[in-house]
């Protein structure tokens, strides 16, 4: 380090650093840039004072404002739920069918509906509603346990072999992999269950499943295979597959027997939020008695 | 550094050349120090200590500020009756109804369209003017000026005229000239607050928010908008004045576009005032010019410009030193008019000796004036025939549609009715474009007619469903109408009915 150096050509000094012969030249700083330079340090001082801070060993400085995100959250979040509190209390007093058919009741109800549906439901029947393999489409007219709107309200609140002591529950057994039935028979059940929901199917098998059919189907599927929605049996003649419609599907059903499980949201929501639900869902489903 | 728009010395005119002499005016000055090429970033201001004048352009200005004034404080204070709950405000900028209300013309956002109209109007007839009479607008009817003006009297009631300001600024600090600052100052903040306070009651109920203000329950944005135009005010009228028009106000940089030299403008009219010089009573006029070089005319110019350097950037066009000339050729007994509302090319004409001509029909007034009149027409037109009630159909996008037990197959739609009317009334909804399709809405019953409340003024949501049988579903994608009927109302919302593949696999 040498003394001060004075650029040749600006006459300015340099910092007195070299860097394979670049010298930077030692002007002053801007004065407008000092100035906020300052009124940052002083702001600074002034936050410590008021807002939390400093780190210490347990905890931290509060600041004099006493401010706290984490109040602010619970403040909002009371807020928000005395905002709802009105319509809350609307819907809770409310039937079902109130709520449907009073236009703004049943935009309110929609609204809160969309809201838990896409928080809640979502991540399984899609946030459009419209299902997935082994997760029932909401949107169309088909329903396991109903449709209406008590069907579907009463399906929200216990769920579907959810645990809760009044679950939607149905079992079918699994042929195959329990060894009830054997391969062959399996094969010429699965052409039968193809052959009622109109496709294309071998005819002579069909024939041979026709008696087993009615022997293990027939109790919970009904003679004809329409399903019944009190045992929450599929309709079997329809075009809507709940774990696909190809001849691998249908028979891979029959050999496990898979059934879902949807949880049983009473325990979770408020009445009102399990109204709003069931109107949104029933809604989106057309929202048409049967 | 200030550009000079300099007429006088081009073209350059026998015999008759402005006379070389020290700059006078405060705007000249400054361009003298600020040197050639410009000179510091920053150039501080020439204070300026504008005259009072007496004359016809004087009382004009007197007039017209009063008028301004009288519009700007008592518009919002109109009451014009409309149905219902909503504002009896004549003019009024409803931002938390999303509104605009002018008389018996209601806007709504979507409908913004016929602000910037207004504003192209404005724009165009504002061209039309300048390239007319030159900057008509600054000199008489903008804000700055108007208030500016306003801010002048203020000071001239306080502290005196122009030598007696001078006088004043110059003098040592005393008890009578802090009175006079302070009693000053206290004025124009008043009249700064007054302008900020009026300001709000164009987005409020005006009788509400008078009440609600002064005990603090007003709307946040009211007292904000309010101090923020006393600050302005304040600021802009009171000690920014000439340096907003010159450096700020992009209208003068832009003005020199509409000018020509057929432009009535403010103009000293060279071939009648040079040679200038002073003059002694008795002696007399051969051989020299009218102007009595005075300064009579720098000295009223709010602006700080002598006009006898031609026109400039700086020139507002408001005619005071067409006053203060007047005022001093009638004391002389020599006839009114050196400075006048003239155009370049007349002075030219007669300092050539030929007859000034005056030309108000040009391709460019013609081409401002038809353009302006066009547009006038469209806007006529897009008013009167504006419809009351507009309605759009949003398809569900997830699912795009859905096939339901008996092949047929289900779009979901959301109908917005937009009701610009003050009166709700109530569409019935039906569908056309797919044959057997069927509409409905969630808790109606199977069959019955589907209807639409809209409400007097707002938007009204509706959600139907359309399920066409699966014989119809001829492509996956078919043109789709709802019809909405109220009465002598239809409107028609055009979409599509997706089916996806329905028919054609499986």
């Amino acid at each position: 380090m040498s003394g001060p150096h004075k650029d040749e050509i600006t006459g300015t000094d340099t910092t007195g650093h070299e860097w394979d012969g670049i010298r930077e030249l030692d002007n002053p700083l801007p004065r407008w840039w000092l100035w906020v330079f300052y009124a940052c340090i002083l702001f600074s001082i002034g936050y410590w004072v008021v807002m939390p801070a400093w780190p210490g060993l347990a905890g931290h400085t509060r600041g004099l404002l006493g401010q706290s995100d984490r109040a602010e959250v619970a403040k909002a979040l009371k807020d928000l739920e005395r905002q709802r509190g009105k319509g809350a209390a609307v819907l809770r007093g409310a039937s079902l069918q109130q709520i449907e058919a009073d236009p703004q009741l049943q935009a309110y109800a929609l609204q809160v509906g969309q809201s838990v549906f896409g928080d809640n439901c979502a991540t399984c029947h899609g946030a459009g509603g419209a299902g997935a393999r082994g997760y029932p489409n909401l949107r169309d007219d088909v329903w396991l346990w109903g449709g209406s709107l008590e069907d579907i309200h009463h399906t929200l609140t216990v769920g579907v072999r959810s645990g809760h002591a009044d679950t939607r529950v149905s079992q079918m057994p699994a042929f195959g992999r329990d060894g009830m039935l054997d391969q062959a028979k399996i094969a010429d059940l699965t052409e039968y269950v193809v052959a009622i929901s109109g496709g294309k199917a071998d005819r002579a098998a069909a024939a041979r499943a026709a008696p087993l059919f009615a022997e293990q189907c027939a109790s919970c599927h009904g003679a004809t295979g329409q399903g019944d929605v009190k045992q929450g049996a599929p309709d079997l003649t329809d075009g809507e597959w709940l774990y696909g419609s190809d001849h691998a599907a249908i028979s891979g059903q029959i050999h496990a027997g898979r059934g879902g499980v949807m949880p049983a949201w009473g325990q979770r929501f408020s009445p009102e939020t399990l109204k709003a639900l069931a109107v949104y869902i029933h809604a989106n489903a057309g929202g048409q008695d049967k | 550094m200030t550009v000079v728009i300099d007429r006088t010395r081009d073209p350059p005119l026998d015999g008759v050349a402005p006379r070389a002499s020290g700059p006078v005016s405060a705007a000249a000055r400054a361009r003298q120090q600020a040197g050639k090429g410009g000179g510091d970033l920053y150039k501080p201001r020439t204070q300026i200590y504008p005259k009072r004048v007496n004359g016809r352009w004087r009382m004009l200005k007197w007039a017209l500020m009063g008028l301004m004034l009288a519009i700007y404080y008592i518009t919002p204070w109109i009451r014009w009756e409309r149905p219902g709950a909503l504002p009896d405000q004549a003019v009024l900028v409803d931002f938390e109804g999303g509104r605009f209300y002018f008389f018996w013309i209601q806007l709504w956002p979507q409908e913004v369209y016929f602000i910037t109209g207004l504003l192209v109007m404005a724009a165009l007839a504002l061209f039309l003017t300048t390239a007319l009479f030159g900057r008509l607008w600054c000199g008489y009817a903008c804000p700055q000026t108007v208030w500016t003006d306003l801010f002048l009297m203020v000071e001239r009631r306080f502290e005196g005229d122009r030598n007696a300001r001078m006088k004043l600024d110059a003098a040592p600090w005393s008890f009578d000239k802090a009175w006079r600052k302070l009693g000053k100052h206290a004025v124009w903040l008043g009249i700064a607050f007054g302008t900020g306070g009026a300001w709000i009651f164009y987005f409020h109920d005006a009788p509400t928010l008078i009440r609600t203000f002064w005990i603090g329950q007003g709307a946040l944005t009211a007292y904000v908008s309010c101090a923020l135009l006393t600050a302005t005010t304040y600021v802009l009228a009171g000690t920014m004045r000439e340096q907003v028009c010159t450096y700020m106000c992009p209208w003068p940089r832009i003005q020199g576009a509409m000018l020509d030299k057929q432009s009535l403008q403010v103009t000293y009219r060279y071939d009648r005032g040079e040679p200038r010089g002073p003059h002694k009573k008795g002696a007399g006029w051969e051989g020299r010019g009218d102007c009595i070089d005075c300064n009579q005319c720098v000295v009223v110019c709010p602006m700080g410009i002598d006009i006898r350097d031609g026109a400039q950037l700086e020139c507002i066009n408001c005619g005071l030193c067409i006053d203060a000339c007047n005022e001093m050729m009638a004391k002389v007994d020599r006839p009114r008019g050196l400075i006048a509302y003239d155009t370049d090319a007349a002075v030219l004409d007669r300092s050539q000796g030929r007859k000034a001509t005056y030309r108000f029909l040009r391709s460019r007034t013609l081409f401002y004036a038809v353009l302006l009149s066009l547009l006038s027409a469209l806007m006529v037109w897009g008013l009167a025939n504006r419809s009351p009630v507009e309605a759009h159909a949003l398809r569900d996008r997830n699912p795009t549609f859905v096939r339901l037990r008996d092949g047929s197959v289900r779009d979901g739609y959301t109908l917005k009715v937009a009701n610009r009317a003050f009166e709700g009334r109530t569409f019935l909804v039906t569908v056309s474009g797919v044959p057997g399709a069927r509409v409905w809405t969630p808790g109606s019953r199977t069959g019955a007619p589907v209807a639409v409340d809209a409400a007097a003024n707002e938007v009204t949501a509706l959600r139907v469903f359309v399920t066409a049988p699966a014989g119809s579903l001829t492509a996956p994608s078919l043109p789709l109408t709802f019809h909405l009927t109220s009465g002598e109302t239809a409107v028609e919302v055009e979409t599509v009915f997706l089916s996806g593949a329905a028919n054609a696999d499986d």
